[in-house]
């Protein structure tokens, strides 16, 4: 096999948006040799699904040339479609199809013949572990099996190569641990040659090779290690005795020479501007005693942030909350107890109680369909319970008054503010249904400007914000009326890690300054975010405590420091053993 | 390569069928507002008057104004109320109680016995100026009628220069039932031909199905013909139930051969889906082509094809938009093939007036299809 | 009720529909263009009707005959013929719609004081157009009659038909079909604004949003209902200016019994749009939904056909219609010149019919979440 599978040079590619042109790709090049497995990675909007789109003929460059498998994808993209698997972002499944009809609609399209279809069908359905599910609805699937048989569909045909775009997006763990098995199955047997996008920066370890993008230019193409070398001795972890992880880490985020720090467990992790040295306590924290400070093994991670944190300037301003916990700190203000929620037959969520304390963040972990969101639905007195008791600040917010609710803040799942308004116009519709008026409005607005610097976006339509705006504006709408307590569901979801990061300093100074709250997630490493935690799977309370506590309960001989991940995984295991054996 | 073409289509269609079964909406569209416009329109609509309420003034009642109220009291077509002064009975026709008055004055009698001139005053509520124009002629008729038997019986036969003998043809009861459901028919195909087409490749738009299918080896030809021939066989499957319905449930007879109309129902469909079609690829969004289907298909199939209001009334420049309505060509073939027969000349140029369409609106679709995003 | 929230909400709506051009368009483009078709095309009155004249008598009584149809607007006489198997294929081939055959003794008879008969040949494809035609013909020998009678120094029938037409007084039937435009359009217009509105916001996800916060359900309601009315009643207050302007149509009644009528009607209107809404769960429902109860709320309004022609079970179902009370309305005040006491009627079930909806449209916000 001579030359490489995808070279790209010199590509551009711009769109108009609104009467705006915006430069999508800028002068890329580079190629992917046979057999390899790369990612793209980079924030959004850095023109992954452009490039990915342009790779597979679907759009046609400005400039540049792109060559596939030997073939040239401007001249012949139905040579090039007919030899590569392409999975788009929502997997390009028919939901009103069944899991056997959407394998026999690609099948057929891809032109598999009929005589090769059973061994194959088979084999890929043992393989994703969907054989005894091919005559449901692709709709009744959780995301993890969708995004299987989206890749079973994709790799009907053994195509040579493989593009699959941000394919782990919004699926838990540990159907992302099987994809990729599945992925390097396909690489090692049929000798494909995979290019994936993602968000997940753990993903980028796992890749063979790693091309770095950021506002359409590519910044760089090498071994994951690579990266991670480039950082190296820059890396610390910094534990402290006398401090909590969320002051630790708030300090030592504005300490000289930091250019980042992140709650790692109970420690905090920094990453050193460029040329300094190993810190000292003194120059971190002055004053401060009890400081530990270890290097630490560089990850990608790490090289991502170093590499992009330096284009944006760091954000200093805390939140200047004039409401603090006043009274009854470690009081309870949520309390669950045996809450059961049914749809007809099916179970969401199976008798749950847990309690939340005032100026806690607690979460609620658990892959998509273990009943997060239904809980929380509940507790904002958006669906009635089926039984069981809740209390919201001494409320059920489904039978309270309205004003209840004018004490509690709730961010949703997916963006829902108005698409169509702008930014400004959010924040004043918000402000005046919590009944802030005058001056007190007035001032509140320009705190959200300002805070979540959306100043330059006053007017720009809510809709056509970067993602991670579009989480500012959302949080900055819940926290308009300075809430006691705040509902975040999923408030990171396909948000870049730099915008997350942000996210979390926002989220902890809120609890310091007594908010209680709430968030769900499955983003396993934000666990060390929270105070308390509880893991929910199929609508049941796996487990609850702290992550200390539940990390330790995974320790074993093999992995002597789990991560969160980890942790999960091995919970959802023991559960699947429990559940396997003959009650 | 020819079997693979031949697998991947029938791949599309198997696909694009299955789907139609499974969505309600689809389903709704296809059927159920088939059948309510049928029913509507069969049952509840009706543009012939029946029972119509008049008030008939008899100021002074005697035998001759006796004689003529029972004219209308025998009528088929009326139902009389009684008044003895015009006041009341005004009073009724503005509470909207009665359509009309028939107003018999104090002096009519004897006016008439004496030879002199003996007016009727006929008063109607103009507003539904159609009806209006109908019951005016139920009261002319039975008047006149009257009128003869009343002059034969007093020996002087009422002279009666020129009489009207009319012969409709094709409905000579001028039911209008006759001609409405059969014009349903390309209401209903265009619902199902334009309005569901676009709604549905839309949708592939939404949701992003439209980006998987075009990295697959899929042709563009194999692409369109993969949808078009699951909704030309429900298209034709509506019109089939249609005919069926207004043969056997609404009596309309077919008089013309049932293999042309099939063939012209056919090319009709091919329009409307081209033009649902040519509508979703511009849109791309379900809110958007609903919205454009139903303005710019539905609205002047329902207003424009002469299927409610005849075109040779409208003012001229709305006569010349009505030429770019599919449906315009195939009322009229639906209403001649129905109700007088293969009346070739009327067939066959308005089936050439759909081909060009056809042409037309094909060379759009494929212009305007490609395997890009853009 | 706090009044701030509910303007907080209206002005929301407002921004929501009206800064998006898409929806701009719709709203207010297709209303104008169907104002202008449904206007000039959706008339019953018949003008240039094809004829063709089979005359075998040629006489002066004949030609007279003839002259006076193609004297009069309602038809152009395109052709003559002078055989009997001519007469099939211009019907058939839609070339005339009406032949008049006048026989060989028809002067004959006339002068000899016997009836003479005439012969008309219609297409009966379109039975309505073909009764309309029969009755402008009708209409036409009857003076025809007369005239001939007077000229033979015979005096006609004693008893004469003096027919006066009240409210409609040329009895054009654009002055029957644009008042209820004004129905249609507004109807159509303040469904679309509506029944999308809480289906949009829950695809979105935004209802949840507007739910979690103080706003109570009846606040929402009103919210999103003030849009639709107003938007109506912009909507029809154009349309009107519009009909008497261009389509002369005489505006008779009491201005104010027209727009408690309109205010009504958009109360019902805006109730059962917001319940669609409510029910429905996607966009494409609730355009369905839409769809599936204006179409046989149109043809079950009156607005073309009259109610009294249905059968008796329709008939009772029309009174679920605020179109139907709408429509009596609007051309009581256009037309007949009614004031509020003749309309009594018609109001208050529009009114019912909008509470009721607008209750359940509020019940369903909080309890319809699945």
């Amino acid at each position: 096999m001579s030359g490489a599978t995808i070279r790209l040079s010199g590509v551009s590619k711009h769109f108009y948006s609104a009467g705006r042109k915006i430069e999508a790709l800028d002068d890329v090049g580079f190629t992917i040799q046979p057999g390899r497995v790369a990612g793209l990675i980079g924030p959004d909007g850095a023109g992954k699904t452009t490039l990915m789109r342009l790779i597979a003929g679907l759009l046609l460059p400005d400039e540049g040339q792109i060559r596939v498998l030997g073939i040239d994808a401007l001249a012949q993209p139905l040579e090039v479609q007919s030899r590569v698997g392409y999975m788009p972002q929502r997997f390009g499944l028919y939901e009103d199809l069944s899991v056997q009809e959407n394998l026999d609609l690609y099948a057929d399209l891809q032109g598999v013949s009929v005589a090769e279809r059973p061994a194959r069908f088979q084999e890929l359905m043992q393989m994703t572990g969907l054989g005894s599910f091919t005559h449901r609805l692709t709709g009744q699937l959780s995301g993890g099996m969708k995004q299987k048989l989206g890749l079973a569909c994709t790799l009907v045909s053994s195509p040579r190569l493989m593009l699959l775009d941000e394919p782990t997006v919004g699926v838990d763990p540990l159907s992302r641990r099987e994809l990729w098995q599945i992925v390097y199955r396909q690489v090692q047997e049929a000798g494909m040659t995979v290019l994936l996008s993602t968000a997940y920066l753990d993903e980028a370890e796992r890749c063979d090779e790693v091309i770095l993008m950021h506002q359409g230019r590519v910044l760089g193409q090498g071994e994951p290690a690579d990266f991670s070398h480039s950082v190296a001795g820059r890396i610390f972890q910094v534990s402290s005795t006398g401090l909590s992880h969320r002051h630790l880490q708030e300090q030592l985020s504005r300490a000289p020479g930091v250019l980042d720090a992140l709650i790692e467990g109970e420690a905090v992790r920094l990453v050193m501007e460029k040329s300094s040295a190993k810190p000292k306590p003194d120059t971190l924290l002055p004053g401060q005693e009890g400081i530990h400070i270890t290097a630490a093994k560089p990850r990608f991670e790490d090289a991502f942030i170093a590499r992009l944190k330096t284009n944006r300037p760091m954000d200093k301003t805390a939140l200047s909350l004039q409401r603090t916990a006043t009274t009854g700190a470690g009081e309870e203000v949520i309390r669950v107890e045996n809450l059961q929620r049914r749809f007809g037959d099916f179970i969401a969520v199976k008798g749950i109680s847990f309690s939340v304390r005032r100026g806690e963040i607690f979460g609620l972990l658990g892959a998509n369909g273990a009943g997060k969101s239904t809980t929380f639905r509940m507790l904002c007195g958006l669906l009635p319970a089926s039984s069981g008791e809740l209390a919201v600040a001494g409320h059920d917010l489904r039978q309270a008054a309205a004003s209840a609710r004018g004490r509690i803040g709730y961010m949703a799942q997916k963006f829902s503010l108005y698409t169509n308004l702008s930014v400004m116009q959010n924040l004043h519709f918000f402000s005046s249904a919590y009944g802030l008026r005058g001056r007190e409005q007035k001032a509140r607005l320009e705190w959200a400007l300002t805070t979540f610097e959306l100043e330059p976006f006053r007017n720009a339509n809510a809709g056509d914000l970067p993602l991670g705006y579009k989480q500012r504006l959302s949080f900055a709408a819940a926290l308009m009326h300075e809430p006691e307590i705040l509902f975040l569901d999923e408030p990171t979801s396909g948000v870049d890690p730099l915008a997350r990061r942000e996210f979390w300093t926002r989220t902890n100074a809120l609890a310091e300054a007594g908010v209680t709250v709430l968030v769900t997630t499955h983003f396993m490493e934000e666990a060390n975010y929270c105070d308390r935690l509880v893991i929910m799977a199929e609508g049941e309370v796996l487990t609850e405590g702290t992550p200390l506590a539940m990390k330790a309960n995974a320790h074993t001989m093999e992995n002597p420091d789990p991560t969160m991940e980890d942790a999960f995984i091995q919970l959802i295991e023991q559960r699947q053993r429990r559940q396997g054996e003959p009650t | 390569m020819r079997k693979l073409a031949r697998m991947r289509l029938l791949g599309m269609i198997r696909k694009e069928s299955l789907q139609i079964l499974r969505d309600p909406s689809s389903i709704s569209i296809a059927f159920v507002l088939p059948m309510v416009l049928l029913f509507l329109f069969g049952y509840g609509v009706s543009l012939d008057a029946r029972l119509i309420p008049v008030g008939i003034v008899i100021e002074q009642p005697d035998t001759t104004t006796q004689s003529l109220a029972g004219a209308f009291e025998r009528s088929e077509f009326f139902q009389p109320s009684y008044f003895d002064n015009i006041q009341t009975a005004q009073q009724m026709l503005n509470e909207r109680h009665i359509d009309g008055i028939l107003w018999m004055r104090n002096n009519f009698s004897s006016n008439l016995l004496a030879g002199g001139e003996a007016p009727i005053g006929l008063i109607i509520n103009g507003v539904d100026s159609n009806q209006a124009n109908i019951t005016q002629g139920y009261i002319q008729g039975t008047w006149l009628a009257w009128l003869s038997r009343y002059a034969e019986s007093r020996g002087q036969p009422l002279p009666i220069p020129v009489s009207l003998e009319q012969r409709v043809w094709f409905n000579a009861a001028l039911s209008s039932r006759l001609f409405l459901v059969p014009g349903l028919i390309a209401i209903i195909m265009t619902m199902i031909g334009s309005l569901l087409t676009a709604l549905v490749v839309a949708r592939e738009w939404e949701r992003g199905t439209m980006e998987a299918l075009m990295v697959t080896p899929l042709r563009i030809g194999e692409m369109l013909a993969g949808k078009l021939i699951p909704y030309f066989v429900l298209g034709m499957a509506g019109m089939l139930f249609s005919v069926a319905m207004a043969v056997w449930q609404f009596d309309v007879p077919l008089r013309g051969s049932f293999w042309l109309l099939v063939v012209s129902s056919a090319l009709f469909m091919l329009v409307a889906l081209a033009i649902g079609l040519l509508i979703s690829i511009i849109s791309k969004n379900q809110f958007v082509a609903g919205q454009l289907a139903i303005i710019v298909t539905f609205l002047p199939a329902f207003i424009l094809s002469g299927f409610l209001f005849d075109i040779n009334s409208m003012p001229e420049w709305v006569q010349l938009i009505t030429h770019l309505v599919p449906a315009r060509y195939f009322v009229a073939i639906l209403q001649t093939l129905f109700l007088a027969g293969d009346v070739w000349p009327v067939v066959l140029s308005n089936m050439g007036a759909l081909l060009i369409m056809l042409l037309f609106f094909f060379a759009l679709v494929w212009r305007k299809s490609h395997k890009h995003l853009e | 009720m706090v009044f701030r929230h509910i303007i907080a909400l209206a002005i929301k709506e407002f921004l929501a529909l009206l800064r998006d051009k898409r929806s701009r368009m719709v709203i207010i483009g297709p209303p104008i263009a169907q104002l202008l078709i449904f206007g000039f095309a959706a008339t019953y009155d018949l003008n240039n009707v094809p004829v063709a004249i089979y005359d075998e008598d040629r006489g002066t009584a004949a030609r007279e005959l003839v002259s006076r149809i193609e004297g009069s607007p309602n038809f152009q006489v395109i052709t003559t013929i002078s055989h009997d198997s001519e007469v099939a294929p211009l019907i058939d081939n839609k070339k005339v719609l009406l032949v008049l055959h006048i026989g060989q003794h028809f002067s004959g008879d006339l002068m000899q004081g016997r009836t003479a008969p005439l012969q008309a040949i219609l297409d009966g494809r379109n039975s309505n157009t073909a009764m309309i035609a029969m009755n402008y013909l009708r209409s036409i020998l009857l003076d025809y009659n007369r005239s001939w009678l007077e000229s033979q120094g015979r005096s006609g029938p004693l008893v004469t038909l003096q027919t006066r037409a009240w409210y409609n007084e040329n009895l054009q039937s654009r002055w029957f079909i644009v008042p209820g435009i004004i129905g249609l359009l507004t109807l159509v217009v303040t469904m679309l604004v509506t029944a999308l509105s809480v289906a949009r916001e829950r695809e979105a996800g935004t209802f949840d949003q507007l739910l979690v916060t103080p706003l109570r359900p009846v606040e929402i309601l009103i919210g999103k209902a003030i849009p639709g009315i107003v938007i109506g009643l912009l909507e029809a207050s154009l349309i009107i200016v519009l009909m008497v302007l261009f389509f002369d149509i005489p505006l008779r009644g009491s201005l104010g019994a027209l727009y408690l009528g309109i205010m009504l009607f958009l109360l019902s209107a805006v109730g059962i749009g917001l319940m669609i809404s409510a029910i429905a769960i996607t966009q494409q429902q609730a355009v369905l939904g839409a769809f599936l109860f204006l179409v046989p709320a149109v043809i079950l309004s009156g607005f073309s056909t009259p109610i009294a022609n249905m059968p008796q079970v329709i008939q009772w179902l029309t009174y679920l219609n605020p179109l139907r009370y709408f429509l009596v309305i609007v051309r009581g005040v256009t037309l007949e010149g009614d004031g509020y006491a003749l309309l009594t009627n018609q109001y208050w079930p529009m009114a019912i019919i909008g509470v009721v909806s607008l209750l359940l449209a509020g019940w369903l916000f909080r309890n319809r979440m699945y």
